[in-house]
């Protein structure tokens, strides 16, 4: 999505600097200026009951801003491809190393719960009603 | 990286210099005085720089990955804490900080692209809005944070002790083979099959700090009297160290989901880690701006600024979506 502008060949274009590329003020501000917006829009729907896509809104509003200050604020549009790469292999990798963690929550023992005991006791009944906490601690547990 | 190149030894590799500047490098560095001996060219040693900087920059995603990892562990564990316990964050503050951070990294942009127009003095304005950025948003979190540890918003132990009078963590912890007295709505919730001895549970089980004592708090004397606002003050003390429930609401509420104190702990851990983010910030934003007072950058040679632009940058979108995480669950 970008081309190389890192040749020393830049340096005799007039305005432009020996190395890198040279990015346009409006450009910056229009970013700025999305990014705010962006960041009222994710307020606003914050107060919209989507259910469980509310989530997944505000997510896709964050990926939305983080894509457009790597893009401009950060030069990789115009940076070169290898930096491109690095970049998204990291987020690629916590991507899967989340997906991966998530899969395994399943799986988890017993949880300890701590709080108020009424509100302890109300969680616990749902397994066992009425059964006492300190017959429901978890063997293992301290 | 100001100071000139050593030529002499490396005349042997002329071979390969192949970069059109003839001459040799005496002329070379006389030319590029920022250039490190080891590099043929000044693109050369801007790429290797920018490379190791992205490498750096994925080393920190992987970083705060880890943590939002954590995160959405205990969230999807634990949906209602998180619904629950964002309320407690103040939004507003948070939604101020996220415009703070944004405009600073459009002042941190701009300063960049003065810096690779030589413009010196627009450069340094830039940097010192940036760092104005970067210290406005630790004053705000400063303002968050000691509220939140004020009224015992803290991770652990602590979340669960009323506040004492001090303000302070109260250091002793309730004694579980006192009696436990129970509330009129906690008794028939577990029809009457919990007694007080069954509840004698572990330490960790704290009663809410309203529960512990039936004594009502003394009312307060009257203003100007000060033996009687001395007497107030002291049996306020004796009486119950929790008065200031008002100050610790979330112990007060029946509706608080057990574990809440695990938001608060991935928020500290979250945040508090990207604080640091901030604050190492600054500290590299005042290192350019004493280096372009001196002149040091221009269209030639602006690596540095480059660099910490792109950190700064990092240090906003971990923000971009701790923001969301946080402060706007419903």
């Amino acid at each position: 999505m970008g081309h190389a502008h890192t040749s020393s060949s830049d340096a005799g274009h007039a305005g432009q600097p020996l190395v890198g590329h040279l990015v346009a003020p409006w450009i910056l501000f229009a970013t700025g200026g999305a990014l705010i917006v962006l960041t009222v829009i994710t307020v606003a729907v914050r107060y919209v009951d989507l259910g469980e896509a509310n989530l997944l809104v505000a997510l896709a509003i964050a990926g939305l801003k983080a894509t457009l200050v790597s893009l401009f604020f950060m030069h990789l549009r115009w940076d070169r491809p290898f930096n491109q790469l690095i970049f998204l292999s990291g987020v690629v990798f916590v991507v899967l190393m989340m997906a991966f963690c998530l899969m395994d929550t399943s799986q988890y023992r017993d949880s300890q719960y701590i709080g108020n005991p009424a509100d302890v006791q109300a969680v616990l009944d749902k397994d066992a009603p009425n059964a006492p906490i300190a017959a429901q601690k978890s063997p293992d547990l301290p | 990286m100001s100071a000139h190149a050593p030529a002499g030894d490396h005349h042997a590799a002329d071979g390969h210099d192949d970069h059109g500047h003839g001459g040799g490098h005496g002329h070379h560095n006389a030319e590029y005085p920022f250039l490190a001996h080891h590099f043929e060219t000044p693109a050369q040693q801007f790429d290797s720089a920018k490379l190791g900087m992205w490498l750096f920059l994925v080393t920190e995603v992987l970083f705060f990955g880890a943590l939002f990892v954590g995160y959405a562990v205990l969230r999807n564990r634990y949906p209602d804490v998180f619904t629950y316990a964002s309320a407690y964050l103040d939004t507003t503050l948070g939604g101020i900080n996220t415009a703070v951070l944004i405009l600073s990294s459009l002042t941190m942009a701009m300063g960049v692209y003065f810096a690779q127009t030589g413009r010196k003095t627009a450069l340094v304005v830039c940097l010192w809005l940036t760092m104005a950025g970067a210290a406005g948003f630790m004053v705000i979190k400063y303002f968050e944070y000691t509220h939140k540890f004020h009224v015992h918003l803290v991770w652990g132990e602590g979340f669960y002790k009323p506040v004492t009078d001090d303000g302070g963590l109260q250091s002793a912890e309730l004694s579980s083979k006192a009696p436990v007295p129970l509330a009129p709505a906690q008794t028939t919730m577990s029809a009457g099959t919990v007694t007080a001895q069954q509840l004698a549970m572990p330490a960790f089980v704290q009663m809410p700090a309203g529960e512990q004592t039936a004594i009502a708090p003394p009312a307060a004397g009257p203003a100007g009297m000060a033996p009687a606002v001395i007497d107030a003050k002291a049996a306020e003390h004796a009486a119950d160290p929790a008065t200031h429930g008002d100050e610790a609401l979330h112990l007060e509420d029946a509706a608080m989901p057990p574990n809440t104190h695990l938001f608060f702990a991935i928020y500290y851990a979250m945040t508090g880690l990207h604080g640091i983010h901030v604050l190492v910030g600054m500290g590299v934003i005042g290192w350019l701006i004493v280096r372009a007072g001196r002149g040091e950058f221009g269209p030639k040679y602006y690596t540095p600024v480059d660099l910490v632009g792109l950190y700064w940058h990092i240090v906003d979108l971990v923000w971009i979506f701790l923001f969301p995480l946080f402060y706007l669950i419903d």
